[in-house]
């Protein structure tokens, strides 16, 4: 890993939701040989407007650049980085495990309890939990799974992440946006055709 | 409710909306019912048939570029598309507005492979400003408005359009509302009166400033503005290459060329200084050397429209995002009436430096084979310095650079970003399309000649009186001059066998005339000026010259090489 002198940054884009929009992303880190480590992307509490959360390492200094670079894009609306001290964040991870294993552990009691297993799903076959929280966390239950039981399939999510700080709501970001339209100007914001 | 028409015809009708009066081309499958559409506008849009796409983007650059409007650019799908990739490409490096048209296969076949399709969209999206696939003909208006909008405004740059066929066939009706705003696209910052004092601020504490002027002062029509304060804060300037012309070149403050092979007084006093006014300029490699040592004692001054430029490659002291006609406006009016006369003197011992060791034995030799130098400034003497200057790619580029003048903007069209090799010939047939009226200079190597010189039949075929001078050394210059200089002169893949290049002119029906020695360059010049018609000049020029002034790639900007 080339992660020395690097830190964790997420970096959340707001865009218009298009066709395309994900690559024109993808390739400015592309670009400078930047690694994506988790990527999330769902629409935002506004219609028509998708949020994309990233993480990746990076220095300070390159990360402001990306991320200007990102902004610059025509539909890409508004676009921000932080480090983790400023981010309420989670990831959600899944796991499976074949039922006789499991059943072979005893008791589970102590293990669900420690890591606050919700348990999804259980037939005679397999079982499957899911788990909540940090990488380190959903990575010492698969650690600890995996010293005990076959884990036969393990997914985690992308990280989806919130502002602890006080910061512009998306909303008032648009309004914002908007005072420069021209008056009069009633462009229909949707493209067509899609 | 209007009459239903054609997709092509919608693109016709919303090319006319935006005034456009040429469009350059090259016609194939998916593209034919558009070419069909054009056939019955022929009066109405001034159509160049290229010879090859890349010719067709680069001519259309080269309209852009001399006239101020998008260049406009219509080619087929698959390889058509492919071949327009470097001149979409230079567009994006140099900020012209471009707007590049293509066929796309039916939008049922998409992602079948089917015959001549290829991801245009995806392939372009690292290069353009914005690259949209019309899928219907409902759709054509809106697209080409927002193309306009986006590749013309802020700072420009390409658009491409990648246009389905069915989507050419189909009908609409017909309606043009010009796109003047999108969300999340702020091309005109709204302007930051604090930091125009925090910059004014600099500027008259400064006793040593020193301006760069990059394009982004032609790209805003700040020339006066620009000239305005300079001549009240008494700044001396110099231009990168792009930024050539937006000063004349007689204008006092004007202190020439940077960079690489420019000038050795703005070089040097770049180090010297102790404010930096960097205008609508983005501190390229070529300009600054090694950023490490790069005006490392001078306060940076950094105006520039663009926020991701800022910071990017020289952290500035102070920042100025905006238009540089309305920013130079009010850093001026912000700015005291200063003189630097003690400072701006001290330019002139470079000057004469320069002219002792470099520019009189390139300009004014007196014996030995002709130099490129000497070429140069005779055609800008013959044509007053009021002709459009375009060139190709290496040694030929930077001596034009160099020895050309300049009496008014807009004068210098040439790859600078991209630095894109076949530029010349196709840039210049666009330049000399959109300005008929001036006289367009086009110097060219003999290896970028050949890459692009199947233009020779576009302009056969609509009699373009481009003014091509072909500086021939039978090499790849400046690569070679790299050899030379860090190869220990291991000439790989640099000498040219060239074909007799009169021979060429000849069955283009192009007047032409080769010349080897120098008591016959006047009389030659007079011949290619004498009217308005194409020309191609062969000077047959020293073959090992050397491009001098020179900062080694990566090397400290004042650590100049002289010969």
């Amino acid at each position: 890993m080339e992660n020395d002198n690097k830190k964790l940054y997420t970096v959340t884009i707001f865009s218009e939701n298009k066709v395309g929009l994900l690559n024109q992303i993808t390739i400015i880190f592309t670009r400078r040989g930047m690694n994506i480590e988790t990527l999330s992307v769902s629409p935002s509490a506004l219609k028509g407007i998708h949020k994309f959360t990233i993480t990746t390492y990076s220095d300070a200094d390159t990360i402001e650049k990306v991320v200007k670079q990102i902004d610059k894009r025509v539909d890409i609306i508004k676009s921000f980085f932080n480090t983790d001290e400023d981010l309420v964040y989670q990831e959600i991870a899944l796991y499976k495990i074949a039922t006789d294993q499991l059943l072979q552990l005893g008791s589970v009691e102590s293990m669900i309890r420690t890591y606050n297993i919700r348990i999804l799903e259980m037939n005679e076959t397999c079982v499957v939990f899911e788990k909540t929280g940090h990488y380190e966390e959903t990575q010492g239950l698969f650690d600890e799974l995996s010293r005990k039981v076959k884990v036969l399939q393990f997914i985690r999510s992308g990280r989806v992440a919130i502002n602890k700080s006080k910061i512009e709501r998306l909303s008032d970001m648009l309004a914002k946006l908007n005072e420069q339209k021209p008056e009069g100007y009633d462009e229909d914001e949707e493209y067509f055709g899609l | 409710m209007s009459e239903k028409i054609s997709g092509s015809e919608i693109l016709m009708k919303s090319l006319l909306a935006e005034n456009v009066d040429t469009i350059f081309g090259y016609p194939g499958g998916s593209i034919i019912p558009v070419f069909d559409a054009l056939y019955d506008y022929q009066d109405r849009f001034k159509y160049i048939l290229t010879r090859h796409e890349q010719g067709a983007t680069h001519a259309a650059q080269g309209y852009a570029r001399a006239v101020g409007k998008p260049g406009i650019c219509i080619v087929t799908s698959g390889p058509g598309a492919t071949n327009a990739i470097t001149g979409i490409g230079d567009a994006m490096m140099d900020s012209t507005p471009l707007i590049v048209i293509a066929g796309q296969v039916q939008t049922r076949m998409l992602g079948t492979d089917a015959f001549q399709e290829i991801d245009l969209v995806g392939i372009t999206q690292p290069i353009t400003k914005w690259s949209y696939q019309i899928r219907r003909a409902e759709d054509i208006a809106w697209a080409v408005a927002r193309a306009f909008y986006i590749a013309n405004s802020g700072r420009p740059g390409p658009v491409v359009l990648d246009f389905a066929k069915n989507a050419q066939i189909e009908k609409a009706e017909f309606e043009y509302k010009k796109c003047i705003f999108t969300r999340g696209y702020i091309p005109y910052p709204v302007i930051n009166e604090k930091q125009i004092e925090t910059a004014a601020d600099i500027i008259n504490e400064a006793k040593k400033p020193l301006a760069l002027v990059g394009q982004g002062v032609i790209l805003s029509n700040a020339e006066k503005e620009l000239m305005d304060f300079l001549e009240k804060a008494d700044i001396p300037a110099a231009s990168t290459l792009l930024g050539l012309s937006a000063m004349p070149s007689d204008f006092p403050l004007n202190k020439g060329f940077l960079g690489m092979h420019g000038n050795i007084g703005p070089n040097m006093k770049t180090n010297e200084c102790d404010v930096l006014i960097a205008i609508g300029m983005r501190f390229d490699d070529r300009v600054t050397g090694n950023l490490a040592t790069y005006a490392k004692q001078a306060k940076v001054v950094h105006l520039d429209i663009d926020p991701s430029e800022l910071d990017k490659n020289v952290k500035a002291t102070a920042k100025v995002l905006g238009d540089a006609k309305q920013t130079l406006k009010l850093l001026t009016a912000a700015t005291k009436k200063a003189s630097h006369k003690e400072w701006i003197d001290s330019f002139k011992e470079h000057e004469q430096t320069e002219y002792k060791k470099v520019i009189q034995k390139e300009v004014f030799p007196e014996n030995g084979p002709i130099k490129m130098g000497e070429v140069v400034n005779l055609i800008s003497e013959a044509t007053h310095n009021q002709a459009i200057l375009v060139t190709d790619v290496g040694q030929n580029q930077i001596m034009a650079a160099r020895y050309f003048k300049y009496t008014q903007t807009r004068s210098v069209i040439t790859s600078g970003g991209l630095g894109t090799m076949g530029f010349g010939i196709p840039a210049a047939i666009g330049a000399k399309v959109g300005v008929p009226n001036r006289t367009v200079c086009l110097f060219v190597g003999d290896g970028g000649f050949q890459m692009t010189m199947q233009e020779l039949g576009t302009i056969m075929q609509d009699c373009i009186g481009v003014k091509i001078i072909l500086l021939n050394n039978n090499f790849l210059g400046m690569v070679r001059q790299w050899q030379e200089l860090f190869f220990n002169k291991r000439y790989s893949s640099t000498i040219m066998k060239n074909p007799d290049f009169v021979a060429i002119a000849k069955a283009y029906g192009i007047s032409t005339q080769c010349v080897d020695k120098r008591e016959d360059l006047d009389a030659a010049i007079a011949d290619m000026l004498k009217d308005d018609k194409p020309y191609l000049l062969v000077v047959n020029t020293e073959s090992e010259g050397m491009v001098y002034p020179m900062t080694p790639a990566g090397d400290t900007v004042t650590n100049i090489l002289i010969g």
